[in-house]
């Protein structure tokens, strides 16, 4: 049998059915959109349906969800809570500030795209997105994982380099190590 | 020869039922729980996912050779006390090692489990871990003590300590124990959700609090270890309730339906109430269990 790319074994496809069914949350709500993940959790929307449950540490979560804005000051923060997270990991966007800055486009102390700092799997368009948006947001990400297309994780390993110089070019005094995962 | 077989498949099928049903019960706490709060809830075979996936991640880093082997550890002394369990009252596959041990042996080897998981917390350096292993240590000086008074009035009133002895004295007299010495029972059951640690003894592992305490630190296969140890563990203490107080069960069915309905009891108690503090935990154990507890004692002796 010929090697064919788009083609999973059965093996992936049973590991990539569990992945997409058990995700476990880690929120990063520093932004303003923290506060539309209580009614995605509880019982309104009740996200944990699709088997999507907040993680306490990043070592245990799959999905780092960046809600909304992130200052320079707590990108740091962000990198090192995605680089703790064991792979698969996937990384959701949640609002306009994460894709093009939205309405901090030109303020001095956050970034614009966080694209060029962590790899993202799927944006959330709005601001802020309802409930409705981020569970819809989940699906997508579910469906990616299904497919084996959600490989931010595996980009951010190959393009190390291209990452951590965008990184630093932001983050003046780095004071990380350098391999820390 | 083929006792030795028997013996070997015996331990496989029991482990094996013990990992299904505590997953089961796992799954279907969080339903009803979901269901308690108005919610969907997920599937009931959310936790055989959770595993599952923990189990394919690609990646698990370690702090330390302790903390590699908690995990292992957990599960190994969560296997080796089913052994000396007996699932069922008599039956060809799950009489495993059910006449070695005595209840005494029984109380040592439950808690090495959770030494085993202080040890590996201890060494990934977490604050939340360190915490969180002192106020497990803490609450289990709570339970521990009407929980082996209930147990050493039963010893003191049939004189014996062989679970399988006590398990042919409810058979012989028809009764289960939960009615022939019943404040014993009240003692147990009140002290067992500290040992199942469902809200409000979550005071453990709380998520919100802790960022769920010695675990904190364990990802991926280590984690996905310990839930399985968890569930296994879960199996042993309903059946080893189900055995000294309800009079074993005879079949897998009465079995199940015997522990499911002890199980519920600390379930629903956890979907309607907040957490204490340790010391409100503490208080609690120390108050009426203990109280149930000495009454058993002098009922045994008197």
């Amino acid at each position: 049998m010929a090697y064919d790319k788009d083609s999973q074994s059965i093996v992936d496809y049973i590991q990539n059915f569990a992945r997409k069914h058990s995700l476990f949350v880690l929120a990063y709500g520093t932004g303003c959109g923290a506060i539309e993940i209580p009614p995605t959790m509880t019982s309104r929307y009740d996200a944990e349906r699709f088997g999507i449950r907040g993680a306490a540490t990043p070592r245990q979560a799959d999905v780092l969800l960046i809600t909304g804005y992130l200052a320079t000051k707590s990108l740091k923060r962000v990198i090192r809570t995605y680089e703790q997270m064991q792979n698969p990991k996937y990384v959701i966007a949640f609002g306009s500030c994460t894709i093009n800055g939205g309405m901090y486009w030109d303020s001095y102390n956050t970034i614009n795209m966080l694209d060029k700092y962590i790899p993202v799997d799927v944006y959330i368009n709005g601001c802020m997105p309802r409930p409705e948006a981020v569970i819809s947001g989940f699906v997508k990400l579910q469906g990616e994982i299904q497919a084996g297309r959600a490989e931010g994780w595996k980009r951010y390993q190959d393009n190390l380099d291209e990452y951590r110089a965008n990184q630093k070019k932001i983050i003046k005094n780095w004071t990380m190590p350098d391999y820390n995962w | 020869m083929e006792d030795i077989g028997y013996k070997i498949f015996g331990a496989i099928l029991t482990t094996i039922l013990a990992f299904a049903v505590g997953m089961l019960y796992g799954g279907l706490s969080r339903k009803i729980i979901a269901r308690i709060q108005n919610r969907v809830g997920p599937p009931v075979y959310q936790n055989f996912l959770d595993v599952f996936k923990l189990l394919s991640k690609k990646s698990a880093i370690n702090h330390g050779i302790m903390q590699h082997f908690a995990p292992l550890w957990m599960i190994a002394m969560s296997i080796s006390t089913l052994m000396f369990i007996p699932v069922l009252k008599d039956g060809l596959f799950f009489t495993n090692l059910n006449f070695s041990g005595d209840i005494v042996f029984l109380l040592y080897i439950m808690v090495f489990g959770s030494l085993g998981m202080a040890l590996g917390a201890g060494q990934t350096g977490n604050p939340n871990s360190a915490i969180g292993v002192s106020r497990g240590l803490t609450q289990m000086v709570g339970f521990e003590i009407p929980w082996i008074m209930a147990l050493v009035a039963l010893m003191i009133q049939y004189k014996t300590t062989s679970l399988t002895g006590l398990l042919d004295i409810q058979s012989e007299s028809g009764t289960w124990m939960m009615f022939s010495s019943p404040f014993a029972f009240i003692a147990a059951i009140l002290a067992m959700p500290g040992m199942f640690r469902y809200s409000p003894f979550d005071i453990v592992g709380a998520p919100a609090e802790l960022a769920s305490g010695p675990i904190s630190e364990f990802g991926g296969k280590y984690l996905s270890l310990m839930m399985t140890s968890g569930s296994i563990f879960a199996f042993v203490k309903l059946t080893l309730y189900v055995d000294i107080f309800l009079g074993g069960a005879s079949n897998l069915i009465e079995l199940v339906i015997k522990t499911f309905i002890l199980y519920l009891f600390p379930v629903l108690w956890g979907a309607v109430s907040p957490r204490f503090r340790t010391e409100q935990a503490v208080k609690y154990f120390w108050g009426w269990p203990l109280f149930f507890g000495v009454l058993a004692l002098l009922y045994a002796s008197f």
